[in-house]
């Protein structure tokens, strides 16, 4: 690709679970999307995509949330969220969500041709190649199911890490079935995301991988939870932490030091 | 068939504890989705085939009675009769009828899921008829008093001692008393017994893969050549099937013909592809001198013109349950009515009622494997949506989760409170957690806690965060 002409005007949609949860990730796609070439801007007025109440049969209030994600993203060129479950919300499901509202249709249709997730962004957009980053370690990607099966992300991500030196990637089997997250589920059907969550752990630790990355928060918290839970030793990251450099830093429920 | 959807979360407690079921149901992720993957890749035109089979349904289902008169119309031609049925009720009266028109005793039945929803078997019996299922699968829950686990492998809950135990309790009537453990064995004794029980029946009962409204044919797909058998060798051979499985042409039939072993088991077609069409003829040698096509609504055309009407494209594959990682983990029973798995999340809502069955749609976490496989691309996780929605509006959905949600909505519709109340949450949450980096228990989210840790926040959030490093240029 060649050398952009003018800078991209990219406003990152941080996610609700990257704001409260895990800061560093954005601040990683913040370094990234600078490095791509970007000039970021964070918009104040967001909150979440409203996917918690789209999927929870509350749609009267999905669709205020989601008009107010229309709004604070106006203008921009691009939006971008280190979260293919978010970016497909606003990509897919606002659409759904105002079927028949045609006035709402053109704001979203043109929101919805410039929402990506973070990963395919950087690299079918951006044609971005980390360099000089370096970690030594063995990793095992999981591709969350709305980057992979929305989004249509799964060789982006790893084409990236693949430019990470000292990286080497051990993909782990059955890599396209769910962890068990699926937002309320985990906490309404606990059982059996306990069951799914389990089966995805046995996988990933048969990879012989030392760290683990998704794009997707949501399953790395409930990866992460359950390894911790069952004293499974292996460090859970985001993409977006380890393509910024920030692979040293602690793991998800590791604490400070 | 007894619902009991409603023990959803109990019958998948039982389910997820129980040593035979889990390894049962486990073993489906290794089995089918691994041939339908490598038949499907072996086909370039394959998805070429599920777009134009998705859209000749809906075309079908625009036209659903023209077709079907059409087809009727056919069937009488060719000696032939079809009766209307509006609901189970009626559907087992004409059945029951038929059969003692033609003084049945008994009668042997191919494998059939509308016979299943109208728990014809039941009412057969209730009647002093005896009904003999004679796939291999359907024939051990049979014996086993129980209801198929899935739709195209009913038996696959059970394992093979329990089967072993099953033919040696009942099979000694018939001389066989030594009690036998290879499966091929197995499989010959209940051949065996078949046998004759084909030869005596009075009438054949079959389901219906396709109706073929050129022809008047019904059309069925076997793996054992057992249907071919129910259909030809009695005298009667009554066809039940629902009334969306009409096609056009022979020709249509073959699109879906292409995609339906490929999608359910990863065979190229299915061992026995079997077309009926009327009574015998005079130049026959063998078939049937009665020949019935008993047609089934029952709720299916109220769902023409809804929000779900997709729901009437679906062809009975099973990939989306040998998809569906919720199916693998809890096994078919646990749905509580007659389609598990993804196709019963979505259809059994409007069959046995969402109050009944509000679980189904909820416990799924829209991985969206179900829609990725299905060979009619049935938009199953948009219509399990729908039910929520519905749940929802009529307050089907329980109150403190409805609370939950609004409480939640309330804060992401005020971004000024919201950063607020992430503020204090972050902060909070990072103390309980202290140096050990996740918190073990936590209020108010028993679900989480029951199971995981909670990665505690790195305690200020990304907002904040963000809005120093500007104060501060950076
Ligand atoms: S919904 Fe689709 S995948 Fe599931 S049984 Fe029906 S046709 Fe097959």
């Amino acid at each position: 690709m060649s050398a952009p002409k003018e800078k991209k005007n990219v406003a990152l949609f941080v996610t609700c679970l990257v704001d409260l949860n895990r800061p560093s990730v954005g601040f990683a796609a913040v370094k990234l999307l600078e490095a791509a070439g970007c000039t970021i801007m964070v918009p104040e007025v967001q909150t979440c995509c409203g996917q918690i109440a789209y999927n929870s049969g509350d749609k009267e209030s999905a669709k205020e949330i989601a008009s107010q994600v229309i709004r604070a993203f106006q203008g921009f060129d691009y939006v971008v969220a280190p979260s293919g479950s978010c970016a497909g919300m606003v990509r897919h499901h606002y659409k759904e969500l105002f079927e028949g509202d045609d006035t709402m249709m053109v704001a979203i249709e043109e929101l919805a041709g410039r929402t990506y997730e973070l990963t395919s962004f950087l690299h079918d957009i951006c044609g971005y190649r980390p360099e000089d980053v370096r970690l030594d370690t063995t990793l095992t990607y999981h591709d969350s199911c709305s980057s992979l099966r929305e989004m249509k992300v799964r060789d982006q991500p790893r084409a990236l890490l693949g430019a990470v030196e000292g990286l080497e990637i051990k993909e782990a089997e059955d890599r396209e079935a769910c962890c068990g997250f699926g937002g309320t589920f985990c906490l309404k059907y606990s059982e059996i995301s306990e069951s799914m969550v389990d089966t995805k752990i046995e996988n990933l630790l048969a990879s012989g991988a030392g760290t683990l990355a998704a794009g997707d928060l949501g399953c790395l918290m409930n990866i992460a939870g359950r390894l911790k839970r069952r004293g499974a030793p292996m460090k859970v990251m985001h993409v977006a932490e380890i393509l910024a450099g920030m692979g040293e830093k602690p793991g998800l429920g590791e604490g400070d030091s | 068939m007894q619902v009991t959807s409603r023990r959803f979360k109990d019958s998948a407690h039982e389910a997820l504890h129980d040593k035979d079921i889990q390894s049962a149901f486990s073993k489906v992720k290794g089995g089918f989705p691994v041939a339908r993957a490598k038949s499907a890749g072996e086909l370039p035109e394959f998805e070429d085939l599920r777009d134009q089979a998705r859209d000749l349904k809906n075309h079908i289902l625009e036209n659903l009675d023209y077709y079907l008169e059409y087809f009727e119309d056919q069937v009488l031609l060719q000696g032939g009769r079809v009766h209307w049925c509006s609901s189970y009720a009626e559907a087992r009266e004409v059945v029951l009828d038929i059969c003692r028109d033609a003084n049945a005793k008994t009668v042997t039945k191919g494998k059939s899921m509308i016979t299943e929803e109208m728990a014809l078997n039941e009412h057969l019996s209730a009647h002093g008829i005896e009904p003999i299922e004679t796939d291999l699968g359907e024939y051990i829950i049979q014996l086993a008093h129980e209801h198929p686990s899935h739709i195209i492998a009913p038996a696959l809950h059970k394992t093979k001692d329990q089967v072993t135990e099953l033919f040696h309790e009942n099979h000694g009537k018939y001389g066989f008393t030594e009690r036998i453990t290879d499966p091929q064995a197995l499989v010959n004794e209940a051949r065996s017994i078949l046998r004759d029980k084909y030869v005596n029946a009075d009438v054949g009962i079959t389901g219906a893969n396709f109706l073929i409204a050129e022809t008047g044919s019904t059309v069925i797909v076997t793996n054992e050549g057992n249907g071919d058998l129910t259909q030809s060798l009695p005298k009667t051979h009554i066809a039940v099937s629902s009334i969306e499985k009409v096609v056009p042409t022979l020709e249509d039939a073959s699109l879906f013909l292409r995609l339906l072993a490929r999608s359910a088991t990863g065979q190229e077609m299915s061992v026995y592809t079997t077309f009926s069409t009327g009574p015998k003829r005079m130049e026959d040698i063998d078939g049937p001198a009665n020949f019935h096509v008993v047609l089934v609504d029952s709720g299916r055309s109220d769902l023409l013109g809804s929000d779900k009407q997709d729901l009437l494209r679906c062809l009975k594959c099973g990939a989306c349950m040998n998809h569906c990682p919720v199916y693998q983990a809890v096994g078919g029973h646990t749905y509580g009515w007659v389609y598990p798995g993804p196709i019963g999340a979505a259809l059994n809502p409007h069959m046995v009622g969402l109050e009944e069955s509000r679980h189904l749609p909820n416990a799924s976490t829209f991985c969206g494997r179900c829609e990725e496989v299905c060979p009619v691309r049935i938009p199953l996780p948009k219509i399990m949506r729908h039910w929520r929605e519905q749940a929802f509006e009529t307050q089907v959905t329980p109150k403190p989760e409805r609370w939950g949600i609004g409480i939640w909505a309330f804060f992401a519709k005020r971004p000024k409170l919201y950063r607020l109340m992430t503020r204090v949450s972050a902060r909070a949450l990072k103390l309980m957690a202290g140096k050990k980096g996740v918190i073990r228990k936590l209020p108010l989210m028993k679900g989480w806690s029951s199971v995981r840790d909670f990665p505690a926040p790195e305690g200020t959030t990304f907002m904040d965060q963000w809005k120093k490093q500007q104060r501060e240029g950076k």
